[in-house]
């Protein structure tokens, strides 16, 4: 059967993904750059086409826990924001990762702090990938740079929340959201029926029917036993860091120099990579496609095996390149390049820092 | 100790017996809090109405954070105030379920009061039972948005003084001028008549919940004797003399016919 094509806003193609993808709900709170979420998803009236709920809520800290709630009765529940409201989320985001409830979030970054501006940023990394709210956790976070990956990692996303049970995040951003780009869509996927999610998921409070009782809960108040529940959730997370790792390399074969960029600035990488192999220089890109778990091993590989110099490239004031210095470990220089509060940086930019602050150093 | 006669096992001599939907795990709350009483109430309406198998129940934060270890159903624990939005989440999915909030004042209607209004609002087909002691006593004896003028807390040691405090908050009656409410009445459990009462408007409400009429809610005006430092005979008298006449009893809406 021929593949759906059609062309696409990014915010779009990730509610048309989640109708797809038998998602059972979504409860969100308008903010721009991701207001087209929720507008695509009304329009589309997904309550006709598979029974799909979407709902409006009155802020961002309701929605959070309206999809605690529905990801607690075992439904595949979601929502998406840009990160003033994601902020708000934190607290639910805790407890879910607590009560160890699988969900999908949307962030569409926009540059803060504060209010900040309605313009693509990566600041949130931090945000994403060490936890966000209280206690030990972190988000399963997938970062895409296409309007497909958009599509794409929200099945992706759903799969690996359930597997691990864990809050998802797809860390897009302002760009990626609002710009437009062919899309493959996939064929509909039924949402699960309830003695499906009775079946895949016995510990979802569907009400005790012929079993005991299930509890949704991040409450324990003796220490040992709640040292015990931190243990198996990081024991859940060494799998995922063992297991979940993805990444796209450009032109990394002989690559004597490196750079590490996500979303946006992945693009714009892919353009430097070109202006420097022109001019001589192998140049390669590694592209993080879940930022957690962090490919680590692979730029720790790269380093150990070729690669003299690395730049970390980001729309922020320079979050990733924490985690890229881990993977580097000191072994040969790692440095940050990034525009941010909105702006982005050009290819050429990128280039010039290359050249004067790790080759020419 | 005294040789239990035989006899007094029989079933014809079976004067009461504990609603199986609650534990038997001792509860965890002080000498005479009305807390147990109005756990029982809702367990044994919805043993009653045979609802045990399809019902979600969510527990606050407060002294009832741990309502999930007494209710025999599928219960889910909120963070403090959310508990409406969670009702909200599951019974959109799940609109075929009975879903049901146990609620304190602070959680309700302070640092819950948006969830809880635009549930009611939105008419959330749910049930909200909401204890009123006007105060917070998992955390030592607190003001809550629900404390009397005048009445003494660990953070108003002096009596509340409404002109730096903020006034006492009549939830029940702000949430009764909703369109999406349909049922809202304010109970007690300090007597055994006020129990019976308030069991019926427990089941009232689930009722309600049944027949898609919108969103029902329970107050239940409680004592706290810990944090209103008293015993609970003093507490229960006090609570009749200065609760109930800032707080009066009675069904405030009910559907139209």
């Amino acid at each position: 059967m021929e593949k759906e094509l059609r062309l696409m806003k990014g915010n779009e193609a990730i509610a048309e993904a989640a109708i797809r993808a038998g998602v059972d709900a979504y409860y969100g709170y308008p903010i721009t750059p991701q207001s087209e979420v929720m507008e695509y998803l009304t329009e589309q009236q997904p309550e006709d086409r598979t029974g799909m709920v979407v709902l409006q809520a009155e802020s961002e800290v309701a929605s959070i826990n309206m999809i605690y709630g529905a990801a607690g009765a075992g439904k595949r529940a979601m929502t998406s924001s840009s990160s003033p409201g994601i902020s708000l989320m934190q607290e639910g985001l805790s407890y879910m990762a607590g009560a160890e409830l699988p969900c999908v979030l949307l962030n569409v970054v926009r540059g803060g702090p504060g209010l900040g501006t309605i313009q693509p940023s990566q600041a949130d990394y931090f945000q994403s990938t060490k936890g966000g709210g209280h206690g030990d956790y972190h988000l399963i976070t997938l970062a895409p740079s296409s309007v497909q990956e958009m599509y794409d990692f929200l099945k992706i996303s759903f799969e690996l929340a359930e597997k691990y049970r864990n809050p998802a995040m797809i860390l897009s951003d302002g760009a990626i959201g609002q710009m437009m780009e062919k899309v493959i869509l996939d064929e509909q996927v039924p949402r699960r029926t309830e003695e499906e999610i009775i079946k895949d998921f016995p510990w979802a409070s569907t009400g005790k029917k012929n079993r005991e009782r299930n509890i949704i809960t991040s409450l324990e108040l003796d220490p040992a036993k709640q040292e015990q529940v931190n243990l198996n959730i990081q024991k859940k997370y060494r799998e995922i860091e063992e297991k979940e790792v993805r990444f796209e390399k450009v032109q990394c074969d002989d690559a004597e120099y490196l750079l590490v960029a996500y979303g946006t600035s992945a693009r714009l990488c892919q353009e430097t990579v070109k202006l420097a192999r022109d001019k001589g220089i192998k140049l390669g890109l590694l592209r993080p496609i879940t930022l957690y778990p962090f490919p680590m091993k692979e730029i720790a590989s790269m380093v150990e095996k070729q690669v003299k110099g690395v730049v970390s490239v980001e729309m922020s004031a320079g979050q990733m390149i924490e985690d890229v210095k881990l993977a580097v470990n000191g072994k040969v220089p790692a440095e940050h390049y990034g525009r941010f509060g909105g702006m982005i940086p050009s290819p050429e930019d990128i280039l010039e820092f290359m050249e004067k602050q790790i080759m020419g150093g | 100790m005294a040789e239990v006669k035989e006899d007094i096992k029989k079933p014809e001599n079976l004067v009461y017996k504990k609603t199986d939907l609650m534990t038997d795990k001792t509860l965890s709350y002080c000498p005479g809090c009305g807390h147990g009483v109005i756990h029982r109430m809702t367990m044994e309406v919805l043993e009653e109405m045979g609802l045990e198998e399809e019902t979600i129940g969510i527990a606050p934060v407060g002294c009832s954070v741990l309502a999930y270890e007494f209710m025999n159903v599928d219960m889910q624990q909120a963070a403090h105030g959310r508990a409406p939005a969670l009702a909200t989440g599951i019974k959109r999915v799940f609109p075929e379920k009975t879903v049901f909030t146990y609620q304190g004042d602070g959680d309700l209607a302070a640092i819950g009061t948006a969830e809880t209004i635009h549930a009611c609002n939105r008419g959330e087909n749910i049930t909200i039972i909401f204890v009123n002691n006007g105060i917070y006593g998992m955390t030592g004896g607190q003001m809550a948005p629900t404390t009397l003028e005048g009445m003494k807390s660990s953070t108003t040691p002096y009596g509340r003084d409404t002109k730096k405090m903020g006034h006492p908050l009549k939830m029940t009656e702000l949430v009764a001028t909703l369109p999406g409410t349909c049922y809202v009445t304010r109970q007690a459990v300090h007597k055994p008549g006020a129990v019976r009462k308030t069991k019926k408007a427990i089941k009232k409400a689930l009722e309600y919940q049944k027949a898609e009429k919108g969103t029902s809610f329970v107050e239940v005006v409680s004592n706290c004797s810990s944090g209103w430092k008293m015993t609970p005979v003093q507490a229960n008298k006090w609570m009749e003399e200065n609760m109930f006449p800032f707080y009066p009893l009675g069904d405030i809406k009910k559907p139209e016919k």
